[in-house]
């Protein structure tokens, strides 16, 4: 904690949770896609679901998916520029269940170049937020670090193959974890890394014969 | 465990050093943040300059998103300007009533604020600090001091306590904005580091116990006007520090006692908005009506 966390951080009203998290959840979500947003499909749980429109929840998530920061004093009529852009976005009601934070959102996004994904996540507090899901799987990240989101076949070698890669560039990797549907199947690996690491490293892991899509994610502000 | 900020601890290395608190919170903090006092400063001054917006915007008199509040800041200035006689707060208190709602009504009708020290509580500082530059002439640049002695409150509360109406209730929000607001008063006044303990924990004890209860979840009622309240418990802490009066219980251990009250208090009145004015038949009545059942 610093001084800027207590004078600051400079937002646009009216909660930190409903609103700048929102926003953030938001971009996050985009970042996650890698890509602009062309359909957006907004799920609101819990508290989200029942105060969105006093809170702004609703023109904060799609300025966050225009990749607008919290402070940024065009959210409060992002649909109109969402709808400008061509960003086809709606909301629904959703239940993601008692054990999901009541701050939660799913975003289920289509990029302009037709890339898809599935995002849940939540508003914790303050304006910090923590992506609970990314399409099938239940993976825990804050987005605060470097992060690597890779689809594999679940086979020998495909978590060597990423670990080496990322060793010959002396990338220090903070967290890592492996998730999969079924044995042998298609399973998903999440890396936390130190270090920022270029889009080159991203291809040569891509290219690997295990390995099917690489998501990076670069860390917020 | 490192230990925990103590407002007490940089009190006295100020004494120590003969030197203000203001200080020791720049040396400290461009230390741990590795930055130049230069950024820093500028940093402070954005803020400063947002805040000024923020009063601005709520003096426009939009009604909010929830449609709750709205134009009550501007209502105290046209009434103060236009029957100054009438007053009974006087010029510095009327202006940072109208100052600190000005900046709560932005917050709810998604203006843009400085959290200081979160949304719901952003009008206290700013009410105070530019009440007293317009009355006695402070330019944007005196305020910087102040700002940085108000973030030194509020990191030891954050440490100590908690700043969030979710875990502590609204003596962690308003109260701490309270707290903070009062030492920058003194800071900016030139009383001692000791004057600005004492403010600090006059603040927060006349905060003490106060709940979160926002009605239909929203930061609207009670949160606007609690945020003139806390201004004016500021004024009151600064004053009575300015002339020597002392807290009895010393300041850190005043945080810690909030800390321990939010503890004990349910959770109906922590921003769950199941007790307090948003279970009252009005409240409830209006959170029917917005939608948005609880
Ligand atoms: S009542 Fe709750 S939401 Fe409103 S200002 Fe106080 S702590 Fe914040």
């Amino acid at each position: 904690m610093n001084i800027l966390d207590i004078i600051g951080p400079i937002m646009i009203g009216p909660s930190s949770s409903h609103t700048a998290g929102a926003v953030r959840l938001g971009n996050m979500a985009r970042i996650i896609l890698g890509e602009a947003v062309q359909k957006a499909t907004i799920g609101l749980h819990g508290s989200f679901a029942k105060t969105y429109r006093g809170h702004g929840t609703d023109v904060a998530i799609v300025a966050g998916l225009m990749g607008w920061p919290t402070h940024d004093s065009r959210i409060p009529s992002s649909f109109s520029y969402a709808k400008a852009a061509g960003l086809d976005f709606r909301f629904e009601i959703i239940d993601l269940g008692d054990a999901a934070h009541p701050n939660s959102a799913q975003l289920q996004l289509t990029g302009v170049k037709n890339e898809q994904v599935s995002v849940v996540g939540a508003s914790i507090g303050g304006g910090r937020i923590m992506i609970t899901g990314v399409d099938d799987f239940s993976i825990e990240f804050h987005g605060e670090l470097m992060t690597l989101l890779i689809r594999h076949q679940d086979q020998p070698g495909a978590i060597a193959a990423v670990t080496n890669i990322l060793y010959q560039q002396g990338v220090n990797i903070a967290k890592m974890e492996v998730f999969r549907t079924d044995k042998g199947a298609s399973a998903l690996m999440m890396l936390e890394i130190d270090q920022m690491i270029d889009d080159e490293v991203v291809d040569q892991i891509r290219s690997c014969p295990q390995i099917n899509t690489v998501r990076k994610i670069v860390p917020l502000q | 465990m490192a230990e925990k900020y103590s407002l007490q601890h940089w009190i006295q290395k100020a004494q120590d050093e003969h030197t203000s608190l203001y200080v020791i919170g720049l040396q400290h903090q461009i230390q741990a943040m590795e930055i130049t006092a230069e950024d820093l400063l500028s940093k402070m001054l954005t803020a400063l300059k947002v805040m000024e917006e923020s009063i601005q915007t709520g003096l426009i008199g939009n009604r909010s998103k929830g449609g709750l509040v709205g134009g009550d800041a501007l209502r105290i200035q046209n009434y103060f300007h236009s029957q100054p006689e009438r007053s009974v707060a006087g010029p510095v208190l009327n202006r940072a009533i109208t100052f600190a709602l000005a900046v709560g009504e932005a917050n709810a009708c998604m203006g843009r604020i400085v959290a200081a020290p979160t949304a719901g509580a952003s009008g206290v500082l700013p009410g105070v600090l530019f009440a007293l530059a317009e009355a006695k002439g402070f330019s944007r640049e005196e305020l910087v001091p102040p700002l940085i002695v108000a973030g030194m409150i509020g990191m030891v509360i954050a440490d100590r306590a908690s700043l969030s109406g979710a875990s502590g209730g609204c003596q962690a929000e308003c109260g701490s904005a309270a707290a903070m607001a009062a030492g920058a008063i003194v800071s900016l006044l030139h009383g001692s580091p000791e004057q600005v303990g004492d403010a600090a924990a006059i603040a927060m004890k006349n905060m003490l116990g106060l709940v979160c209860d926002p009605v239909a979840g929203l930061v609207e009622v009670p949160c606007v006007k609690r945020n003139a309240g806390a201004a004016a418990q500021a004024i009151v802490a600064a004053e009575m520090a300015l002339a020597g009066v002392k807290s009895v219980i010393p300041v850190d251990e005043v945080i810690d006692a909030m800390g321990a009250v939010g503890k004990c208090m349910h959770s109906s009145l922590k921003e769950t908005a199941q007790g307090g004015l948003a279970a009252s038949p009005t409240g409830l009545a209006w959170t029917a009506q917005l939608g948005q059942s609880t």
